[in-house]
């Protein structure tokens, strides 16, 4: 279970998150939804221990991961594996390399043991061995996110963290990438945190969803409650409706 | 004139604090080479980009820089009938002041300004953020090796523009302009003393660490996407070759 209490960040004065509370119950996904540039990858940051907050906590199984260093942070950072927006990738490691990394870097697995779980997992999102020879700029955009998706599924985290992982995707290939989401969570049953402004796709993979504005959480619930709710900046969220103020 | 205060106020408050920030970079850099896992691998590919690299580009520079020197200083003791003294005027020029100088402007300009992009990119591109996910230290892992590398490879580096500067001189004086080939080198051998060439060394070694943790200073704080790369590697190839050339003129008067 990871519990978010009070969470305030702000940047040059600006305030970014102004006070967040939000739960993510254990073994289950949740979907945070807002607008672009509200604060979305913010707050996943401060979950994953990358950015420190001004104040506020984040429980990880009780423990306030914001006040951990060195050794402590790294080992609760073990639990965890995030697949980042543009996927991350090692641009002077082939895909092989790439999803190999973690276990290289973490493990002591013989090599063909490496190559065992790599295959494995490559498989598992739907692509050849042979694309295992390829650099990350000869990949497509839908590709970059599944092998991103298997170097985070190789460490088998407890903990998965998506950050905005179909933008810019075609819609085949957004819901290959929630299907793929979907059947690693059935399989491994960790907990997830998607931060996602792709509405209403992402509803297929939610368990819960919050909506993140203004630096607040406005609106919590299953989908079919928020898909309902009766704040009128989410409705107008969900239908996509033309924010004449930002425009 | 208080506003003009308070403007150079704060310009040299932020220098002192880039400073500092700079060193605190430094020390946990290199403290982290005493840090388990060791990564000799990253280390070699450290070499293999800042060290072996950069060898033709500093083999040419050594090169026409004797040449040059050998030239110049040809004519210059032909007026007083010195010209047996080329090989030491040469061979002092280069492993003083030349050699280490010129190797540093070099390895900054191809070196350093590679590891800035390597970096800066890694940055904007969450790389960085991706290895620091995975509980593996970025500064260990992308900046530690880095540093070894620079302080390894720069003295190496100068050891080979010497070298060189001094038989691109003994092609000019000697089979050119036809210095005696003994006293080229008899003359070197009588004028260049351990000061000399300890003296060359610490130098290489202090601009080796400059160059490269200008570098990935400046790599690791890239911010704005793109131009923020692009104004990162500017910032690297003009703050590296400025802080050589003061470091220069600091650890020349130590050993004058």
């Amino acid at each position: 279970m990871i519990q978010i209490i009070d969470l305030v960040k702000s940047f040059n004065g600006q305030v970014v998150l102004d006070g967040i509370n939000l739960e993510m119950p254990q073994g289950k996904i949740t979907v945070v939804i807002g607008k672009s540039g509200v604060g979305k990858s913010v707050l996943l940051k401060h979950i994953v221990g990358l950015l420190k907050p001004d104040s506020g906590q984040v429980l990880v199984d009780g423990v306030d991961i914001t006040r951990l260093t060195g050794r402590k942070l790294q080992e609760m950072k073990k639990r965890f594996a995030v697949l980042f927006q543009g996927g991350a990738l090692f641009d002077s490691l082939n895909v092989f390399e790439n999803i190999a990394f973690p276990l290289r870097e973490k493990t002591l697995l013989s090599e063909t043991e490496i190559r065992r779980r790599v295959l494995e997992r490559l498989e598992q999102m739907n692509l050849s061995p042979e694309v295992g020879d390829k650099f990350p700029d000869e990949l497509s955009g839908g590709m970059k996110k599944r092998v991103a998706l298997a170097r985070a599924m190789i460490q088998e985290p407890e903990i998965m963290f998506f950050d905005e992982p179909v933008t810019g995707l075609d819609p085949p290939m957004t819901n290959t990438v929630f299907h793929l989401i979907t059947k690693t969570h059935q399989e491994s049953g960790y907990t997830a945190l998607v931060v996602s402004h792709d509405i209403p796709d992402v509803f297929q993979v939610a368990d819960f969803v919050a909506m993140l504005h203004q630096g607040r959480i406005i609106a919590y619930g299953t989908p079919q409650e928020i898909q309902h709710h009766a704040n009128p900046v989410v409705q107008s969220f969900i239908h996509g409706e033309v924010d004449f103020l930002e425009a | 004139m208080v506003n003009l205060l308070c403007l150079w106020g704060g310009w040299v408050l932020s220098l002192v604090q880039d400073a500092g920030r700079m060193m605190l970079f430094l020390l946990e850099g290199l403290g982290l080479a005493f840090v388990p896992p060791f990564r000799g691998r990253r280390f070699l590919q450290e070499i293999q980009l800042i060290g072996v690299k950069s060898c033709l580009i500093v083999l040419l520079t050594a090169a026409f820089t004797g040449m040059v020197l050998a030239l110049q200083g040809y004519y210059t003791l032909r007026k007083y009938g010195s010209e047996g003294a080329l090989g030491s005027a040469v061979a002092l020029s280069l492993i003083r002041e030349m050699g280490p100088v010129l190797t540093a402007l070099m390895v900054s300009a191809r070196a350093g300004s590679a590891v800035t992009a390597e970096i800066g990119i890694m940055r904007i591109t969450e790389q960085l953020d991706a290895l620091d996910t995975m509980a593996v230290n970025p500064m260990q892992y992308v900046v530690m090796p880095k540093l070894i590398a620079g302080l390894v490879a720069v003295p190496l580096l100068t050891a080979i523009f010497d070298v060189t500067g001094i038989m691109g001189g003994y092609l000019i004086g000697v089979v050119l302009l036809g210095v005696s080939s003994g006293s080229y080198f008899s003359s070197m051998v009588q004028s260049v003393v351990p000061l000399d060439i300890n003296g060359g060394i610490v130098k290489s070694l202090v601009f080796g660490l400059t160059i490269i943790l200008v570098a990935c200073y400046k790599g690791y704080h890239t911010e704005h996407g793109a131009e923020g790369v692009s104004r990162a590697t500017n910032q690297t190839v003009v703050l590296s070759a400025i802080l050589v050339l003061a470091w220069d003129y600091v650890l020349t008067s130590f050993f004058m």
